[in-house]
Parts: C-alpha cells; sequence; structure tokens
C-alpha cells in the first residue's frame, strides 16, 4: 500500500509541476524556427557559426519572454552540405515538425534545392546562402540575407575601375560558388568596360596552381580575380608570390575569414576583396549606423565562441529581420510573416542595411559591401 | 502460387500503409525515399547477388535517368514520359556497349572499371555546367502525369513509386526462378562451368548489366520529377556505396535481402535523429552488429535461421 501511496503522490508532484509549466509557456502559441544548416561537411565554416549565432540569440530572446509573448521553439538539422539531405529536412521540417519560419540553407546548392518544397508548402524561408539565382527570379516566399555573388563581382569591377584596370584574368575553382561567381564575372565584365583576357579553372582539391597562373602572366592582364572559398584561394595567393607576378590580386568574400590570412601568410598583403562590415567593424566611423549592431553582435559571439564570422552574422539578420516581422505582424500567422518579411525596412544588420520590397527580397545594395585590403596580416577598410 | 504469397504479404502491406496512415511523416514522405532506394538495391542486386558481378558505379545509371528526364524536358520542352524514355534508350545503348569489356574483368579490376564509371559520369554532372547546371543542378521539373491525372502531392508519389517498386522486386524474383536466373547462379558459381554446361556467360552478364542499369536509370527519372530537382552529389560514388552496402547488408542473392537493406539503411538515419551528435556513431555500430552477428546479412541469415528452427520442431514432434 505504501508504495501506490508514494506513486500516487509523485504522479501529484509531477502534474503540477506539467501544469504549471504549461501555463506559463501556453500564454502565447510559440513560434516554431526550423532550420538546415551544413554544420559538419566540406561547408561547417559556414554553417556552424550559423547554427551558434541561431541559438544563442533564440536563447537570449526566450529568457527575455520570447516576441510579444511568443517563445521561441527551435528545431535543427544538419545538412552536411548535402542537396539531398537539405530536402529531406526541409520535408521534415515543414511536414513533421510544422514549423512557421525556416531559416538556413548554408550553400547555395542546398538553399536551391528546397525553394520548391516551401514555394508549395507556402512557409517562409531565409536563405543563408550566396547565389543570386535564390532570390531572382524573385519567389514570393523565397528571401535571403547574404550578398551576392553578382554584388561582389561588381564592387570588385568598380574598384578597378578605379584603379583604370581595363584587362582581368579570372582564375576560378570548380565549386557552386566558384562556378556562380565566373559566370557573374564574365556577364559583368563588359558593363564596366572591362576585358577578360584569361579564364582559367582549377579544381578545388588542387594543391598547385602555377600552371594556370603562368598562363595568366603571359597575358597582358593588368590584375588577376580570384573566386573562391577553402584553402585553394589562399593556394592561388601563395602562388602567385611565387611566381613573382606582380599584378594587383582581387578575391571574392568567400575568403573574408582570418584563415584564409592564416593559410596564405606574406602572400595575403596587398590582396583586395569585397566583404561585409563585420570584420571591419572596429574601423568604421562612429556615424556609421552599422557599427553598433556589429560591435554588439561580435562581442556576445566572441564571449562565448571565439573569432567571428560574416556567416554568423548572416543568421544574425535572417533571425532578427523574422523578429521584426512577427513583432510588426503581431501573430504568428505564416503568410502575415511573410508579407512583414517583404516589408523590411531600414533594418540595420550586419550586413548592411536591408531594405526589402515585393521585386527585392535581398534588400541590400553595393554599399553593404566595404571594399578592404589586406594589411600586415590584418583586414584594411579602404571604403 | 506459393511462390510468390511473400510477394503478395509484401505488396499489400505497402499499398496499405498509406490508406491507414494517410498524413504519418514516415509513411508519406520517408517512404518514398525508401521505394526508391529498394528498386536501386533490387536491381543492384540481379547484378552483384544474382551474376557475381560487383559494380560500384550502380549511382551513375541513376542518375543518367534524372538529368536525362531533367535536361530533356526542361531544355528541350519534351514530354516527361518520352523522355524518361530517351534516357532509358540512352543507358540501354551505354551499358550495352560498356558491358562486354567491364565483364571481362573480375573482381578488383571489375570494381575499378565500375568505380571509374561512376565518377567519370559524376565528373560530367558536375562540369557540364551548361547542360546540368553545375553542381548547383536543375529544378523546375514539370508535373508527371499518368492517364490525365497530375501527380503532385506525396500520397499520389507514394503509389507510383510504390508501384515500380513492387514491379521492379516482381521482375526480380520472377528472374530468379527462371531459366536465365539458373544461368546467372551458375555463372555465379564458376563462370568455366557455367560455359561446360552451354550457358552463354558474357551474354547473359551483359544482359543483367543491362536490365540492372534500365531499372536504376527509370527510378532516376521518378526520382528527378519526385524531387523536382536533380544534382550531382545525389549520384556520387559515395551513393553507390551506399547501395552495395544495401544489398550487403540484406543478404546478397536474396530479393527480399536486398529490400531489407535498403529499407534498414533509409529508415535509420531518420530514425537516430533524435540522437544529434551521437546520430552517426549508432549508425555504424548497428551495421557492425549486423555484419558481424548475421555475416550473410540480415534477411538471409533470418530466414536461415527460421528453417532451422522449424526443422528441429518438426522432428522434435
Amino acid at each position: 500500500m505504501r508504495f501506490l501511496k508514494n506513486i500516487v503522490t509523485l504522479l501529484a508532484a509531477f502534474s503540477l509541476v506539467l501544469l504549471s509549466g504549461t501555463g506559463m509557456v501556453q500564454a502565447k502559441d510559440t513560434l516554431k524556427i526550423g532550420s538546415f544548416l551544413a554544420v559538419t561537411g566540406p561547408a561547417s565554416f559556414l554553417g556552424d557559426p550559423e547554427l551558434k549565432t541561431l541559438q544563442m540569440y533564440i536563447e537570449e530572446i526566450n529568457a527575455k519572454g520570447g516576441i510579444n509573448g511568443h517563445k521561441i521553439e527551435f528545431v535543427h538539422y544538419d545538412t552536411k552540405g548535402k542537396a539531398k539531405e537539405a530536402k529531406n529536412f526541409v520535408n521534415r521540417l515543414i511536414k513533421k515538425d510544422k514549423v512557421d519560419v525556416i531559416i538556413g540553407g548554408t550553400t547555395s546548392g542546398n538553399s536551391l534545392a528546397v525553394i520548391d518544397i516551401v514555394e508549395k508548402a507556402k512557409v517562409p524561408f531565409i536563405s543563408l546562402a550566396g547565389s543570386i539565382k535564390i532570390v531572382e527570379p524573385v519567389k514570393k516566399w523565397v528571401f535571403k540575407t547574404p550578398h551576392t555573388d553578382k554584388m561582389a563581382a561588381e564592387k570588385i569591377f568598380a574598384d578597378m575601375k578605379k584603379r583604370g584596370i581595363k584587362k582581368a584574368a579570372l582564375i576560378t575553382g570548380n565549386g557552386g560558388f566558384d562556378k556562380s561567381g565566373r559566370a557573374q564575372c564574365l556577364a559583368l565584365a563588359p558593363k564596366y568596360g572591362i576585358e577578360i583576357v584569361a579564364d582559367e579553372k582549377y579544381g578545388n582539391a588542387d594543391t598547385d596552381m602555377t600552371t594556370q597562373l603562368t598562363k595568366i602572366r603571359a597575358t597582358d592582364a593588368q590584375a588577376i580575380i580570384n573566386f573562391g572559398f577553402g584553402k585553394a584561394p589562399a593556394i592561388v595567393a601563395k602562388n602567385i608570390k611565387q611566381l613573382g607576378i606582380k599584378l594587383p590580386v582581387y578575391e571574392s568574400h568567400g575568403v573574408a575569414s582570418k584563415k584564409f590570412i592564416e593559410l596564405a601568410g606574406d602572400a595575403a598583403n596587398g590582396i583586395r576583396l569585397p566583404a561585409a562590415a563585420l570584420i571591419v567593424a572596429d574601423q568604421l566611423s562612429d556615424k556609421d549606423p552599422q557599427k553598433k549592431v556589429l560591435l554588439a553582435y561580435k562581442k556576445k559571439y566572441e564571449a562565448k565562441y571565439g573569432p567571428v564570422s560574416t556567416f554568423g552574422g548572416h543568421a544574425y539578420d535572417a533571425l532578427f529581420i523574422t523578429v521584426e516581422a512577427v513583432k510588426r505582424a503581431g501573430t504568428i500567422d505564416r503568410a502575415k510573416i511573410r508579407d512583414e518579411i517583404e516589408k523590411t525596412h531600414g533594418f540595420v544588420g550586419t550586413g548592411g542595411i536591408f531594405n526589402m520590397s515585393p521585386t527585392d527580397h535581398l534588400g541590400l545594395n553595393l554599399d553593404a559591401f566595404k571594399m578592404i585590403e589586406i594589411q600586415n596580416g590584418n583586414w584594411k577598410l579602404l571604403y | 502460387m506459393k511462390r510468390l504469397s511473400g510477394f503478395a504479404i509484401f505488396a499489400a502491406v505497402c499499398l496499405l500503409l498509406p490508406v491507414i496512415f494517410p498524413d504519418n511523416y514516415y509513411v508519406t514522405v520517408v517512404g518514398l525515399t525508401i521505394f526508391v532506394n529498394v528498386t536501386l538495391a533490387v536491381s543492384l542486386n540481379l547484378l552483384m547477388g544474382y551474376a557475381g558481378q560487383i559494380s560500384l558505379g550502380h549511382a551513375a545509371f541513376f542518375g543518367l535517368g534524372a538529368y536525362s528526364s531533367a535536361i530533356l524536358t526542361i531544355k528541350y520542352g519534351l514530354n516527361p514520359w518520352l523522355a524518361m524514355i530517351f534516357g532509358a534508350a540512352l543507358v540501354l545503348c551505354l551499358s550495352y556497349v560498356l558491358s562486354r569489356p567491364i565483364l571481362r574483368l573480375k573482381g578488383h579490376y571489375l570494381a575499378m572499371a565500375t568505380l571509374g564509371l561512376g565518377i567519370i559520369v559524376h565528373i560530367f554532372f558536375v562540369q557540364a555546367d551548361e547542360l546540368t547546371g553545375g553542381p548547383d543542378g536543375i529544378s523546375g521539373l514539370p508535373t508527371l502525369s499518368l492517364f490525365g491525372v497530375p501527380i503532385d502531392s506525396d500520397i499520389k508519389w507514394y503509389f507510383v513509386l510504390c508501384s515500380y517498386m513492387l514491379l521492379s522486386v516482381l521482375f526480380s524474383l520472377n528472374i530468379a526462378d527462371s531459366r536465365a536466373g539458373r544461368a546467372l547462379s551458375a555463372v555465379h558459381g564458376s563462370e568455366i562451368a557455367a560455359q561446360m554446361m552451354g550457358i552463354d556467360t558474357a551474354k547473359v552478364k551483359s544482359y543483367i548489366f543491362v536490365f540492372s542499369a534500365l531499372m536504376a536509370t527509370i527510378a532516376g527519372s521518378l526520382f528527378a520529377h519526385q524531387q523536382d530537382f536533380v544534382s550531382p552529389e545525389s549520384f556520387s560514388f559515395f551513393f553507390s556505396i551506399e547501395l552495395v552496402t544495401m544489398v550487403v547488408l540484406g543478404g546478397l542473392g536474396s530479393t527480399f535481402g536486398a529490400v531489407m537493406g535498403a529499407f534498414i539503411l533509409s529508415i535509420l538515419p531518420e530514425v537516430l535523429i533524435v540522437f544529434e551528435d551521437f546520430e552517426v556513431l549508432i549508425f555504424g555500430l548497428i551495421l557492425m552488429v549486423i555484419m558481424i552477428f548475421l555475416p550473410e546479412g540480415l534477411f538471409v541469415s533470418l530466414k536461415n535461421r527460421a528453417a532451422i528452427m522449424l526443422s528441429k520442431r518438426e522432428s522434435g514432434s
């Protein structure tokens, strides 16, 4: 009998805890944010800071009582950078977890793979990947926060024009990011009066690019553009130095992490690249509206995890664009959240100042990119 | 009829599941992946299990089907079914031409050649961006329709993929019990002995290679339409290895073994996801335990054990 009594007491206590717990949370419906990121695998250096950023801020928002009383429930899956997994997980997020908003798709391949699913299911989706194809042509439910490869190419060409460079050589890898960037460079060069005199390619796993660079040396190129990420651009930089090529070198925003400077060492000095303001936050003028946001994010992230990267910043932007949209919508209705995301105006994020519209689901202009030069192993803000 | 009673039960279960659980995520969403994988494993088992010819490039044929459908329908506006037939015809020619020289090889050399084939096709998908869209792949395939009914929901796809899977299982079961199947087993046992019995081993091997490739190609076309997206990494070397694992895990040479292996390898990651970081670890552990304790494969070992137990009981009574 005593045993039974114990059980009854235990059950009573348990249900009490349960009731009080639900009583607090159930005050308002929870907002379910789903995410699928490449936390492991070759794109982990992108996905890992993205996940950490989301987790850190969602925890903070919930601790402060949620968005207008809506707590956030966060569901996350790791795609390992594979498009097929991304598709499966987005299906799972929509059909099993029934999330209200999706933030994720670390790589362009992963994001592009899921567009038709989110469009069909009518779930707002903010992509964290670079390719312009994600938002051009505009899809009703798809948004993105990172700068596009098209913007990077334009920023580079604008800088070349300033320096009076008329002929450039292109060297790119065989990844999705590289190929997309190459296509944008080739398409945009004529607009800036620049001729692409060489178009060399390498495999992203190659360990030596001197052959391609020797070919470039034989042309009359006045500058070299390299589109890529990972260790390949560092090898390109080193090879350029070894061959004694004195031309100005441009990299893409894909190398905007300290890792690149570490890998390329001395050879990195003098390289220019377009990148988000985050990596040069402390060099911005105090009047810059972004400075406060950037330094706050940097401080918070670095206190918990170590050096920031711009990639985590994209997740920050996506999360807070969503938070603001939910605040304005005053509900967690998917269609209303979507409408409010589209109306995002003057939102100061880490990537720039976002002004979205029905025809622009990114909302950043060229000013969002800063031109940066690597000097003495550090980033130097040019303009 | 007794011969196909197992199949009848299997088919009934597959077809009844969505009727009982129409909104279950595991049935109508994960089920689709499982059917595609089962079809592929069954087709690979024809070659590996029955004829004893290893192939590490099976994903290539799967991918060729998917890409032919995607490219022909989107870039050339072809009718989806016509595109599927074109894809199948292409693979028919390709696999037939390749089969003779490749299947002359044995053991490690055959493994190398098929591995090479898989990798070459994968590189083609990545590099020929004008045609294949490069690493980003192609999306926006037209909706497939059957007898005027558009196949546009998970449940409709369930029945389409399920039917194709059942057809391939039935085909595979029938082959095993036919003259051709016995010829294949003979080749598997000893090629020289098979030749002595008057079997044209080169012909038998190349036919089964082509059949196996064709089954995978059509699965690829259906997969492309169902996913509405194709990208190279779905057809990489690693997927070929996964298919081989499915066949071996279930039990080489048994159609239902392949079915079971594919089922387990497809459902495990979905179930294990609750363990988050330990997912891969547990996954590997399960595979190891199965292969150590049931080295003939899950289905074959269990079937043999059940048979031994039954016979013991009969002799005992």
